[in-house]
């Protein structure tokens, strides 16, 4: 059996295809989320039926999760089929840390605007949560506010964190982060440093957060921003070491959402 | 599912503020009031009508902000955004408004709204044990009456003190007969629907049609129980909302959690449950003095996060949880509430290990800018639910 999960984020729309007979992955696929989240869906879908080398016909079942998970609820691709399995991308972020990386008790995730800390039961069910205020501080789409501004994608930001050494970035609000910044621009502190800075605040925002969850074990970390090495790093640091990342983290919520459509065929 | 007796309440209440401005050109005097530490005996006591104020709307608070920090809770804001906008007709119709120092940010905002309002402030204390603090309440309650006769030229007796006493009790043992049927499993109304009732029976200025309205929809209630009506099943997730203050405008989190499949079964705040609790001790041959004693005691056991300790709030929790079968507790803080916010950790850890629940904590405002953010927690709080993956 084959099923797909697709996780709709606020930045980037992934999807992963699983072959639950083999136990593997067919294949990735990201993009940017877009404006027409039912179009995203279907080229997506397409598209990695495509890489996977399969037709779209012989995927049984679609799980949805993310921000636009209700728009690939009931996608044409899967006309005369169930309707999506919609669960929420905690639940699917828990999941796909759990298969990857059987051994973690908890998981961090860094998306677009939500971070949050889930701590795992022994079945790598979620058994209690956290999530960041209401507030963009220390997300993604605080960091690709940071880069923009420096002039930066989020590899080369990431490489040139690595060699910076974090300058206090104080503001909790993006917002007024972003004029901490231009500031610190102005003060022509160099870009690796405020780079580096930026990392080390989503970091400790992180640490902290995964604190309130009373957890002594350890963190896997999903997400986008678990792709920079410099984060990955950084974050281990703040959690005294106890981190690891899963391959391709970007697409665990797409896993845990691919995983879960298959209950109940 | 359409309740008869609730769409008599809505009705009755399009036109309820027309019922206040006909009760003012018949000469009755009005007094409104924010919070359930204000005594509304007293108040009928002084044979006034006593009326909540509006609070609860995220449309007055840019108003607000002109005057008030932005960082300020949305309560206060909202609140005080009524006055500046004049569009809150209980407001405009007091004769005399009811403060309390709840919290700083209020106090606050009581001076300045002094300014415009004929204000009477009451000095709550922090400390529900010491006799200092009951005493000092007490003082407070003293000072209410006499202010409410001085500005009312009305005349608060025995008589009078004992007759409100036994109509608010009326009152709050019919709101509590509605609330209660929540206990029945499953459910025959929803979290939504009772949030509605409470909001508006607290506005309306003739307690004896309150009292019959509420008793009408209790009466309905109980014949949907045994009939086996309700809008939910026997696997419906049973939450306890407890935490801030909610009302029509900032029901959001109610509403969220019933369209993710949940009943909101006991709504533990002071639009809710929490008005229905702690009796008064009075005897009928009571004297004036131990009269208004009794009042200041029972209402300075109200388990506000205000308090410091607040163990009343964790014993009411455990009460409601059991009473009311829940399967899990959602705390609501507003940005702001400094004091409904640092309790919440506690809140929860209590939730989790004295009641073995699971408990899910959230923080918002009034605007509907986090609906996405929030569901996305309520969806990932109910599918954690034993029973729900």
């Amino acid at each position: 059996m084959i099923t797909a999960g697709i996780d709709i984020g606020s930045v980037a729309a992934k999807a992963v295809l699983f072959d639950h007979d083999t136990g593997r992955v067919l294949a990735r696929r990201s993009q940017p989320s877009g404006y027409d989240h039912a179009e995203t869906v279907r080229d997506l879908l397409a598209a990695t039926a495509t890489k996977a080398g399969i037709e779209s016909g012989t995927i049984t079942a679609l799980g949805a999760t993310g921000y636009g998970r209700m728009a690939a609820k009931n996608t044409p691709a899967f006309t005369g089929k169930s309707a999506a399995r919609v669960v929420s991308e905690i639940r699917c972020h828990a999941k796909g840390a759990h298969f990857l990386c059987p051994e973690v008790n908890a998981v961090i995730d860094i998306g677009g605007q939500d971070s949050k800390a889930i701590r795992l039961d022994a079945q790598g069910e979620v058994a209690d949560f956290v999530m960041n205020d209401k507030c963009a501080a220390g997300t993604g789409r605080f960091l690709l506010m940071a880069a923009t501004i420096l002039e930066m994608d989020l590899p080369s930001f990431s490489q040139a964190a690595a060699s910076g050494e974090a300058i206090a970035i104080n503001s909790m609000c993006a917002v007024f982060a972003e004029s901490e910044i231009v500031s610190l621009i102005a003060r022509r502190v160099r870009r690796e440093h405020i780079a580096a800075g930026i990392i080390e605040s989503i970091a400790q925002r992180a640490a902290s957060l995964a604190r309130r969850l009373d957890t002594r074990g350890l963190f896997a970390f999903s997400g986008g921003l678990a792709t920079s090495q410099t984060m990955a790093n950084r974050l281990a640091a703040a959690l005294g070491g106890k981190l690891t990342v899963p391959e391709q983290p970007q697409f665990c919520g797409a896993l845990g959402a691919a995983l879960l459509a298959a209950e109940g065929q | 599912m359409q309740l008869q007796s609730l769409d008599r309440v809505n009705n009755y209440f399009e036109t309820n503020a027309l019922r206040i401005a006909d009760a003012k050109e018949k000469g009755n005097k009005v007094v409104g009031i924010y919070c359930i530490y204000a005594p509304a005996e007293i108040i009928l006591a002084a044979d006034a009508i006593c009326v909540s104020l509006c609070g609860t709307k995220q449309d007055s608070i840019p108003a607000a902000e002109s005057v008030l920090p932005r960082t300020l809770c949305p309560l206060i804001k909202s609140s005080y955004g009524f006055l500046v906008n004049d569009s809150c007709p209980y407001l405009a119709a007091s004769d005399l408004v009811i403060g309390e120092t709840t919290c700083d940010g209020k106090k606050k905002m009581f001076e300045i709204m002094a300014a415009d309002k004929n204000l009477f402030v009451m000095h709550l204390p922090y400390d529900q044990a010491s006799e200092m603090a009951l005493t000092s309440w007490q003082e407070q309650f003293h000072l209410l009456v006499a202010r409410l006769e001085q500005d009312l030229s009305a005349r608060i007796t025995r008589e009078k003190l004992l007759a409100a006493i036994a109509v608010v009790r009326r009152e709050r043992q019919a709101l509590k007969r509605v609330f209660d049927s929540a206990k029945h499993k499953p459910a025959p109304v929803t979290g939504m629907q009772l949030l509605e009732l409470a909001f508006k029976t607290s506005f309306l200025p003739d307690k004896e049609e309150g009292i019959s309205l509420l008793n009408a929809v209790a009466d309905e209630l109980e014949t949907r129980i045994k009939t086996g009506q309700s809008p939910f099943t026997d696997q419906t997730p049973r939450i306890i909302l407890t935490g801030v203050p909610t009302g029509m405008g900032s029901h959001k989190v109610v509403a969220l959690l019933e369209e993710c499949g949940a009943s909101v079964v006991c709504i533990d705040n002071c639009v809710g449950y929490k008005k229905t609790r702690i009796a008064i001790d009075a005897a009928p041959d009571a004297s004036q003095d131990e009269i208004i004693a009794a009042l200041a005691k029972r209402y300075l056991a109200i388990p506000c996060s205000v308090m410091t300790p607040n163990p009343n709030r964790f014993a009411t929790l455990k009460e409601l949880a059991l009473d009311f079968a829940a399967d899990a507790v959602v705390d609501l803080s507003w940005q702001g509430c400094h004091t409904y916010n640092v309790e919440a950790r506690a809140v929860k850890e209590f939730v989790n290990t004295e009641l073995g629940l699971p408990c899910l904590r959230l923080e918002s405002d009034y605007s509907t800018g986090d609906s996405e953010q929030l569901r996305t927690r309520i969806e990932a709080f109910l599918e954690m639910l034993p029973g729900k993956k």
